[in-house]
This record gives C-alpha cells, sequence and structure tokens, in this order.
C-alpha cells in the first residue's frame, strides 16, 4: 500500500491551512494510500497541534526534540530522514520553510523531488502523474515522477480544497527516540520582524497595487493620483520593492502583507502565486494589464488589456469628475 | 573567499508572451527572448561586493547550451572573475536532480567557501542549491536576502513569511539561494560585455567531469516535463472591452457596485 506522510507547519500551537489540504491531495495521488501526518518540535504547542491533528489524520507521528523547538530545516531533514520510511511519499507545503527543506530531503532519502504541485492525476504504477506551473503561473505542465524509489513533493497551499476535519480518531505515535543525532552546521539565531511603514495597507478597504508595469519610480505619481480619487492606499507587488520604489510595508503577498480589502486594483501585475497569496477575503479584484495572458487574468472579476501608463490616468480624471 | 554562483539561461518573462507550438507539447521558442536568470543577478551582485570587501574572487557556473555563454560573459561583465560551461548532449532533459549532481562533480574539483544560486529560476521549482547542498555535505540556507561575513563562518538573514527574517549563523563552506532584493545589481553595458568577450570560458562534459552520463539527462531523470499547457480560464474576468471612454464608464459602475468609489 502506498503511504504518504505530511508534514505539518505550526505556528504558536497552531497548524497552518495547509494541514487540512494535505488529505484533499492526498487522495489525488491514491485513493487507497494511508496518510500520515508527521509533526515536529518541541514541548506544549508540539503535543497541542499532534493532539489537533488527530481529527485529521488516522496517525499522527510526533518527533519532540529541544533542538527542534525552532523549525530549523536542517535539523527538521536529520530527525526526518531516521523517521520516514524511504520509499514513502513525503509532502511538505511549498512555503518558506518546505523550500528549505525539501530539496535537500530528496537527497538524503534518494527520492524523487518534485516542486508546487499544484495537482495530481493519480498513479500509473510506480509513475505519478502531476500538474505544475512554469514561467511565474504563465504556463503548466503535466509532469510524469517515478516514485519506485519514494518522492518528495512540496504542495503549493490553497491549491487542493481542505477537508472537513472532524473525526479521524486518530492516534499519537512518538518516534521522537527515532530522530537521531540531530547536529547540524546551521544555528537558528532570532527573527527579526517586518518594520512598521508610514501606512499602514492592511487597513484600507481600497487599494490600487501596482506592479512591473508601471516600468518606472517617477510613474508611481500616478498611482498616487489614482489613489488620492479613490480615498484608496498604494500597495505593490514584490518587484516595485526590490527596485526600492516603495518600501517594503507596501508589498502585498506571502513575503509581504496579507490584506482583506473590499476592492483590490491590481496595475500592471501580473498575478504570481506568491502575491496572490497576500490578497485574502475575496475582494474585488480588477486587473489592468497590456498582456492579455497574464495570469492575474484567471483569478480577477473584471479585467482589463490596457497598459496602465495610459490607462491610470484617465480613470483618475474620470473619478475625479464625479 | 572563493565564490561560486550557479545561474541559468531562462526565457525572460518580462518580454515574452508565451504561446505552445503547433503540436502543443512546448513553448513555441522561435521567437523566444532569452536572458540570465532574475535571481541569479543578485546572487552574482552579492558575491562581488563580499569579494570586494573581503578578497578572493568569484566563479560562474552553469549547465547548458552553447547559447548559456552568453550569461557566463554578461555576468563577467558584471565583475565575476571566471566562467566554467558545463555542457554535453548527455546533459540535456535532465531533471534538478541530474542539474545538481553534475554541479557538484566539477566543484568537487575546486575549492570554493561559498556556493550561490539563485532562489528558482525559470521553472519556480527552488531545487538545485538545496540539493547540491545535501550531496555535498554542506548547510544549506535558501530565501537569503542578508549575508554578513565573519571568521569561518556567516551570518545570513532568509525571508519568511510576513516579512519577517529568519537569522541563522552557518559554518563555512556552505550553499545559500539568493532571493531578489537582497541589493542592487549594476548595470551591464555593452561595453561592459565587450571587454570580457575575449575571455576562455572552459567548456566541460562528462568525461572531464568523470559523471556517468546514463546517471544524469533524460535516462538519470526520475521527473519528466509531459507537455506544456495553458490551464483552463475557469470562470475568469469578465473582460472588459469597447473604448477606453467606454471601458472607464463599464469599470466605474462597477466600482461603485462593489465598494471602491
Amino acid at each position: 500500500m502506498t503511504q504518504i506522510f505530511a508534514y505539518i507547519p505550526f505556528k504558536n500551537g497552531a497548524a497552518e491551512d495547509v494541514a487540512l489540504e494535505y488529505p484533499t491531495a492526498a487522495k489525488k495521488i491514491d485513493e487507497g494510500a494511508s496518510l500520515t501526518a508527521v509533526v515536529t518540535g518541541s514541548g506544549a504547542d508540539l503535543d497541542t497541534v499532534a493532539n489537533e491533528m488527530t481529527s485529521i489524520y488516522s496517525e499522527v507521528i510526533k518527533i519532540d526534540h529541544a533542538d527542534l523547538a525552532y523549525p530549523n530545516a536542517e535539523v527538521v531533514r536529520k530527525a526526518l530522514v531516521n523517521v520516514i520510511p524511504a520509499d514513502a511519499i513525503f509532502l511538505t507545503a511549498h512555503d518558506t520553510f518546505g523550500m528549505d527543506l525539501a530539496p535537500g530531503l530528496s537527497v538524503k532519502m534518494e527520492s524523487a523531488y518534485a516542486a508546487d504541485m499544484v495537482d495530481f492525476d493519480g498513479l500509473d504504477g510506480t509513475i505519478l502523474k502531476a500538474v505544475r506551473q512554469e514561467l511565474g503561473g504563465a504556463v503548466s505542465t503535466h509532469m510524469a515522477i517515478d516514485i519506485s524509489s519514494g518522492v518528495v513533493m512540496t504542495v503549493r497551499p490553497g491549491s487542493f480544497g481542505p477537508v472537513e476535519g472532524s473525526s479521524a480518531g486518530g492516534s499519537v505515535v512518538d518516534k521522537s527516540g527515532d530522530a537521531g543525532d540531530v547536529s547540524v552546521k546551521r544555528k537558528f539565531l532570532e527573527i527579526v520582524e517586518a518594520e512598521a511603514g508610514d501606512v499602514d495597507i492592511t487597513k484600507s478597504d481600497v487599494l490600487v497595487s501596482i506592479g512591473r508595469g508601471i516600468e518606472d519610480e517617477d510613474n508611481i505619481e500616478i498611482a498616487q493620483e489614482l489613489a488620492d480619487a479613490m480615498k484608496a492606499v498604494v500597495s505593490c507587488s514584490r518587484p516595485i520593492v526590490d527596485a526600492k520604489w516603495l518600501e517594503k510595508s507596501r508589498q502585498v503577498g506571502t513575503s509581504g502583507q496579507t490584506v482583506k480589502p473590499k476592492v483590490y486594483m491590481a496595475m500592471g501585475i501580473s498575478g504570481s502565486f506568491q502575491h496572490l497569496g497576500g490578497v485574502k477575503g475575496n475582494p474585488f479584484i480588477v486587473a489592468v494589464n497590456k498582456n492579455p495572458k497574464a495570469p492575474i487574468f484567471q483569478v480577477a472579476d473584471v479585467g482589463i488589456v490596457e497598459d496602465i501608463l495610459d490607462f491610470i490616468p484617465e480613470l483618475t480624471e474620470a473619478v475625479n469628475d464625479l | 573567499m572563493e565564490i561560486l554562483v550557479c545561474v541559468k539561461r531562462v526565457p525572460d518573462t518580462a518580454e515574452n508572451e508565451f504561446e505552445l507550438n503547433s503540436a502543443g507539447n512546448d513553448l513555441d521558442r522561435d521567437d523566444l527572448v532569452y536572458s540570465v536568470n532574475e535571481w541569479d543577478n543578485y546572487a552574482v551582485e552579492e558575491a562581488i561586493q563580499i569579494v570586494d570587501k573581503v578578497g578572493g574572487s568569484v566563479t560562474v557556473i552553469t549547465v547548458g547550451d552553447d547559447e548559456s555563454e552568453e550569461v557566463l560573459r554578461r555576468e563577467m561583465a558584471m565583475g565575476a572573475n571566471n566562467g566554467i560551461l558545463l555542457s554535453d548532449d548527455a546533459f540535456e532533459g535532465s531533471d534538478g536532480m541530474g542539474i545538481a549532481a553534475i554541479l557538484k562533480a566539477e566543484i568537487e574539483k575546486g575549492s570554493y567557501d561559498l556556493i550561490m544560486s539563485g532562489a528558482q529560476a525559470d521553472e519556480g521549482a527552488g531545487q538545485v542549491g538545496g540539493m547540491l547542498a545535501a550531496m555535498l555535505d554542506y548547510p544549506y540556507a535558501s530565501l537569503v536576502n542578508k549575508i554578513e561575513v565573519g571568521d569561518g563562518n556567516i551570518t545570513v538573514g532568509r525571508e519568511i513569511e510576513g516579512g519577517n527574517q529568519e537569522m541563522n549563523e552557518m559554518d563555512l563552506p556552505c550553499v545559500l539561494s539568493i532571493q531578489t532584493g537582497i541589493n542592487e545589481p549594476r548595470y551591464v553595458g555593452i561595453r561592459g560585455i565587450r571587454k570580457v568577450a575575449k575571455l576562455d570560458i572552459p567548456v566541460k562534459g562528462t568525461s572531464d567531469l568523470g559523471v556517468d552520463a546514463d546517471s544524469v539527462g533524460e535516462a538519470g531523470a526520475k521527473t519528466k516535463r509531459l507537455d506544456y499547457f495553458v490551464p483552463d480560464m475557469g470562470d475568469g474576468a469578465e473582460m472588459l472591452e469597447g473604448s477606453t471612454d467606454e471601458i472607464i464608464e463599464k469599470l466605474i459602475e462597477k466600482l461603485k457596485a462593489n465598494g471602491g468609489l
């Protein structure tokens, strides 16, 4: 029987949403597979999460070790190699921890590796068929993955629908004793919290959000003028912060702020999943982009194929004339 | 400090609209504009800045075909001292594990204190750096957006969720994948490229590296891409069409109805 193991990331004793999504992914891999949750950490938080997971998973493996109190991917990898069967299917989230852990884990487990899975299309013998995206979401691909010697995969959070977890009636298996030597050559020091900016974009009902399409720092002014007309705030996607045109606190995305506006104006933003991961609460999304194939049009409510540098000033004028 | 930066020639997502070929199994690559992977420029810039501070040299390396030489030259125009092209028909169709194995073979012939790559490239997997580190038994950190060089170790910041930064101390040698925004990569002009046009870039294949041809390339790949497709748009956006004035009129109605005005 196929054995699937799913790594549960958690913060402050609460599992991340992906914990409810793995069971859906696992069913799409192999309906008859066994699914085991894996939780690593230390102390009370770990026990809380492990017990919580028994309502969703029939088996929950916990690994408790003082060195795992913070999830240093190097430490977690060493522990997992000693606990997870070598030919297993191992799932973790495609987040900043999963990306740190998983590629090296596949080497140490001598498994195949596949990243950022957005869909599965079942097992054919030892070949797993899967779907992922390339080129910033512009194209998708079907993949064939040979899992005869196991596979480590990251799954994209939000891609698999959550299960209603309530009554799996699972049990916790303590494998702390199997973790072995977890000494590593990377030491976690501290978390440096993000600096607060001059404007709190999370408090605004309407965001005028700009991306690469703004082209030049001087053009940010036209976005600000539209925002002023709409009583909105200017936010942005990652390239604008990388170019140092706006401060980090204005960035929407998984590596920036999570926003829940009523209306989100995506101006010249292609719509990578990392960006969209920061847009929550199902806002009304308006996308303006000169590329008719921009992925943003798949998720927007209203799409307009225009160059924002021409379109924004005209829209501003029309709003001011209301 | 001897630094190796792994780079890749990729289709430029800012310059291309991607179309499928007539068979529908690959991109239409005839008119694609290629450039160096955006993340790699940040890695090379960071390497140059470290060497400017503490001394040493920067080598850029890639696995690719003849055309990949141009991205090595571009990074050398930025200031990298050496370039190495790993190229062999047997490398074609390699998956991430294959690419990492090819790089490892060359790395073991040198003596590098620090190995860097971009955090991800065109395939969006972000896999080669972590694999390489595990194969070499070096410590690894991904998504690095800050580096401070110490004596025999380095302190690195990793970009994690919510704009927070995870600080780590790492032993050397180590492997880091570099996130965009860590620095501002310098501009490279035509003159800069011309200056390095004649520099020798060694090309190495399976026999030079001692790599078993069956363990890399398509033969050794456990993951294979079957086709490319453009995902079903699903419900997708309601596209507003007409003259700009007409579009704006429709948009304003919708914004009013949804609390935007």
